[in-house]
């Protein structure tokens, strides 16, 4: 346990339980109370967060949001079985309701003792900054009316320009039955860029941002909105002059970056352990088996300094680590909470996940990549001779079960002869998970990762996760276009 | 809940508004807008004829936007304590001072606001136990894994029912409030062959659980529908034309939807841009909207600014009749609000003559899609290529189950394409839609 760990629980603890007079003692016995039940863990999880968002339409800010909750989750666990309660209120009656609903899960027993109280030193990724305040109010504005003066500047074809800038923090604090006594302040803040492009009549989009676990002067240091800005108009102009795309099956190469999130829904979700303790997962039972070419090593990382999908602890307590998912092409494991960690016999990796104190946790992602190759991302262009270079994409979807993933590009050139040519317009790619990785014959060089910009829905839960990868040639993928 | 105490809660709601309202003239406000809800209930999920979660859901919130002449600020809490209600006006009246002027923005117009509340007999409680709701689980996913032998896993059968009240009130004088309910019921469940495994579900939902269909009925479906999976096949790049079940064709309409709504009109990032007035779809196409169907799932008696819902067509013979707008969006585009702050309430397309065994005879040879993967969808230009599975069709007869290919066409061509609208009318989201058959798209597979 280090100083400053320790600080920072009892700081946490003071803003989250001084204003209802709860003290450590109070939810002992709360726990306790769960405990009475045939019970195996419960946790109580408190939270506190706070956001704001700004939004930027037609050249000026029009819009500005803030907003504030808190509440407590109560979870009670017995074998495969969860309760689950909540209140939005803080306080030692609304807690004891809520522990009493959750322990209905399982009948009253012999009580189990909680075990001592162990500080978890998280990990120190990002410091408990607050966004909100970093920056003037004023200052916030200025910052997404010069996004909107730059992008007009650039291009006359610019029509419209939206931008939003968004920040937050969540504080929470945990207290487990297995002696977990944990906290956390989570910064988040994010910028984006939409704009809209004409030229004879067609018109076309393009999209940008970033963000990451620091404060607004993250978009002001190293002119990172201006960055933004010109990459959604580079990509809303690209598309202007994009044709229609091609369909069936071909040699695709991927970019580096957020086409990561190929590997967020071709493997990254079904690797997740409750599907895989479940056996619902095409990935079910396969751990040691080849999954992968050689050349591809995925792993989740929740310990990146600053990045969206870090987190100091996870949602459970348990710092978050560096998985290695796949290694050299075989399935080394999934990702792990302490439920399904415990029925699979395994421990947990810190991915233990929940949106907010009203919600359940699970297996989650944080951030998903692969890791380098040998290969100059030139050299795996100029290996195709007819195929699909796809460097920008939207969002994706998995089927877990199937294990057919889709993920829908959103700037994407033909390649011919091992040069890219032209632009063809979004399409989306569709795959199977446990085949389409088998299928990378070339991997990059030139490991990037997102700008920060992604989130993860799952079981109608959505958290922020990053992805990211070197430039990949896959041998063989289908692209859902029009021209046949 | 009985009707006394929703009464109560709606009643101390109003009060929590009118507060919030007052709190805002004392800072200046020249005027405010507050909406409120409070909701509760339970969901559980059963799996391998286990109880796998039991959830007690109770949330609350509340939402205040002020207006400073034509500046504005908004902000929420769950803390209905006079201190939280001060902050959260505090705030939304700071950021008032920060945002620019926009002659657009305001409440809606005073003489739109809905003066008389029907009763749209949206409210049916139902005092279900967790015991109550785990038998019926448990026999919704024993209906499923009884079913075939093939039937291997499950990923189990929920129940869940919940109870809301919400009330908004704006300084026009406007306040009014209702109650709803929600229930339903759902279930997956998994199949395995030589192939590798297929999951399918089925769900049922209604604002009065006697509507529900069956625990048994709801097992059946999802079994079939996952066994019918089973051996799922690629197609080869080829152009066929497509036929969407009813319970994915909603979705073509709710991008129809997307692309007539105010906000991507005014930014001009919408396919369907000026075509009020025009033919969009073939003229055996009529859309309707009905915000007062009773009992129904999309029902409102006014739209999230106050403003009375009333019935409209939003295509008729095939031609746009109306655009989806709010008060502000409406302002930007010198027309009128339709009502639609927050959304359409129950879109409807009118039936066609035939089902879907009609439309598959109609079709001959093609694919019937009965599930869409993935957004690649593109409001401004049309553009359109998602994941799909489904069945392909051989003289009218499913021949085998399809799956890992797309579909790809442009949504103004699939519109002006559309072949047939289906009878089978799919009753359970907000947009209610029979199987549409489109005339031709892309399918990408080997
Ligand atoms: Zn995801």
């Amino acid at each position: 346990m280090t100083e400053t760990a320790g600080l920072s629980i009892d700081s946490v603890q003071q803003q989250l339980l001084a204003p209802s007079g709860l003290g450590i003692n109070e939810l002992e016995r709360v726990l306790a109370s769960i405990m009475q039940h045939n019970v195996d863990y419960a946790d109580l999880y408190f939270q506190a967060s706070r956001f704001e968002s700004w939004t930027l339409e037609d050249g000026i800010v029009t819009d500005g949001v803030h907003s504030v909750e808190r509440g407590v989750g109560a979870r009670a666990v017995s074998g495969e079985k969860s309760g689950f309660a909540y209140s939005d209120e803080i306080a030692l009656p609304a807690l004891q309701e809520a522990a009493t609903a959750a322990r209905a899960i399982a009948r009253q027993g012999q009580e189990k003792q909680i075990k001592a109280w162990t500080r978890t030193a998280g990990h120190r990724l990002y410091l408990p900054t607050d966004p909100l305040s970093s920056l003037g109010d004023r200052a916030k504005i200025e910052l997404l009316e010069m996004v909107d003066r730059e992008a007009r500047k650039l291009d006359p074809r610019v029509k419209q320009v939206i931008a939003s800038l968004a920040g937050g923090d969540d504080t929470i604090l945990l207290l487990a039955s297995d002696g977990t006594h944990a906290a956390d302040v989570r910064p988040l803040v994010r910028l984006n860029v939409t704009v809209i492009v004409e030229q004879d009549g067609r018109r076309e989009q393009g999209n940008s941002g970033g963000g990451c676990r620091r404060d607004y002067h993250y978009f002001i240091d190293e002119a990172r909105a201006l960055g933004y800005t010109r990459e959604a108009v580079r990509q809303a102009l690209v598309n202007l002059e994009a044709q229609d795309a091609p369909a069936g099956t071909m040699q695709v190469v991927l970019g580096s970056g957020w086409p990561g999130v190929l590997l967020h829904e071709a493997i990254g979700h079904g690797l997740e352990g409750d599907f895989n303790r479940k056996g619902t997962s095409a990935f079910s039972g396969r751990v040691g088996e080849r999954v992968a070419s050689d050349l591809c090593t995925v792993v989740d990382d929740g310990t990146l300094a600053q990045r969206r999908g870090s987190l100091n602890i996870d949602d459970e307590g348990v710092p978050t680590e560096n998985t290695v998912l796949i290694e050299k092409g075989v399935l080394k494991g999934y990702m792990q909470d302490k439920l399904n960690a415990r029925l699979m016999g395994v421990a947990s990796t810190g991915n233990g996940r929940r949106e907010s104190y009203a919600h359940l946790p699970m297996p989650r992602m944080t951030n998903t990549y692969m890791l380098p190759g040998p290969h100059a991302p030139e050299e795996i262009i100029a290996s195709v001779k007819n195929g699909l270079y796809a460097v920008n994409f939207g969002g994706g979807q998995v089927d877990i079960t199937s294990g057919k993933f889709v993920f829908s590009a959103s700037e994407a050139y033909m390649i011919e002869n091992g040069k890219v040519t032209f632009p063809v317009k979004g399409a989306t790619l569709i795959g199977s998970g446990p085949d389409v990785l088998q299928r990378v014959t070339m991997v990059g060089d030139d490991l990037a990762l997102d700008a920060g910009v992604g989130t993860c829905g799952k079981e109608g839960q959505s958290v922020p996760v990053g992805v990211g990868q070197p430039t990949l040639l896959i041998d063989g993928l289908t692209v859902g276009g029009t021209n046949v | 809940m009985s009707r006394r105490d929703i009464a109560k809660a709606q009643a101390g709601l109003e009060s929590v508004a009118e507060q919030v309202l007052q709190l805002a003239k004392e800072r200046g406000a020249t005027a405010a807008e507050v909406a409120l809800s409070e909701e509760s209930g339970l969901s559980v999920n059963v799996r391998l004829g286990e109880v796998e979660t039991i959830e007690f859901n109770k949330d609350k919130g509340i939402g205040v936007t002020v207006y400073f002449g034509q500046r504005k600020g908004t902000a929420s809490t769950a803390d209905f304590s006079r201190a939280a209600l001060n902050d959260a006006v505090r705030a939304a009246c700071s950021i008032a001072t920060f945002t620019a002027d926009d002659p657009y923005t305001g409440l809606a117009d005073a003489d739109r606001m809905a003066t008389e509340i029907p009763d749209l007999d949206l409210n049916y409680p139902w005092d279900v136990t967790p015991e109550m709701a785990i038998e019926l689980a448990t026999a919704c996913e024993d209906a499923a894994r009884s079913y075939d032998e093939q039937i291997s896993n499950s990923e189990g059968a929920s129940l869940s029912s919940h109870e809301g009240t919400r009330v908004y009130a704006n300084s026009h004088g406007f306040i009014g409030g209702y109650s709803t309910t929600r229930h339903s019921m759902s279930c997956s469940v998994i199949a395995e062959d030589k192939n590798g495994m297929q999951r399918d579900y089925w769900y049922s939902v209604a604002r009065d659980r006697s509507d529900l269909e069956s625990a048994f009925e709801i097992g059946n479906k999802s079994a079939a529908r996952t066994l019918q999976r089973l051996g799922g096949r690629r197609l080869e790049t080829s152009k066929v034309p497509v036929l969407f079940a009813a319970d994915v064709a909603g979705s073509l309409i709710s991008h129809m939807i997307s692309a007539i709504r105010g906000g991507n009109l005014y930014r001009k990032s919408s396919f369907l841009l000026d075509k009020l007035g025009e033919q969009i779809f073939p003229d055996f196409v009529h859309i309707h909207e009905k915000p007062h169907m009773k009992k129904v799932l999309g029902s409102a008696p006014y739209d999230s600014e106050g403003v009375a819902t009333y019935a409209r067509d939003l295509v008729r013979d095939g031609v746009l009749q109306g655009y989806v707008l709010d008060s502000y969006a409406a302002r930007k585009l010198k027309m009128e609000s339709t009502a639609n702050s927050g959304g359409v309430h129950n879109v409807l397309i009118e039936a066609g003559e035939l089902d879907q065994q009609g439309l598959l005879r109609e079709m001959g040879n093609g694919l019937l899609v009965t599930e869409l993967l993935g957004m690649g969808v593109n409001t401004v230009t049309g553009d359109y290529s998602r994941g799909a599975a489904g069945f392909w069709v051989e003289n009218g007869v499913i021949a085998y189950p399809v799956d890992e290919i797309t579909i790809a066409s442009n949504l103004s061509d699939m519109f002006m394409q559309l072949q047939a609208v289906g009878n089978d009318i799919d009753y359970r989201g907000n947009i209610k839609c029979g199987s549409l058959l489109v005339d031709a798209m892309t399918i990408a597979g080997t």
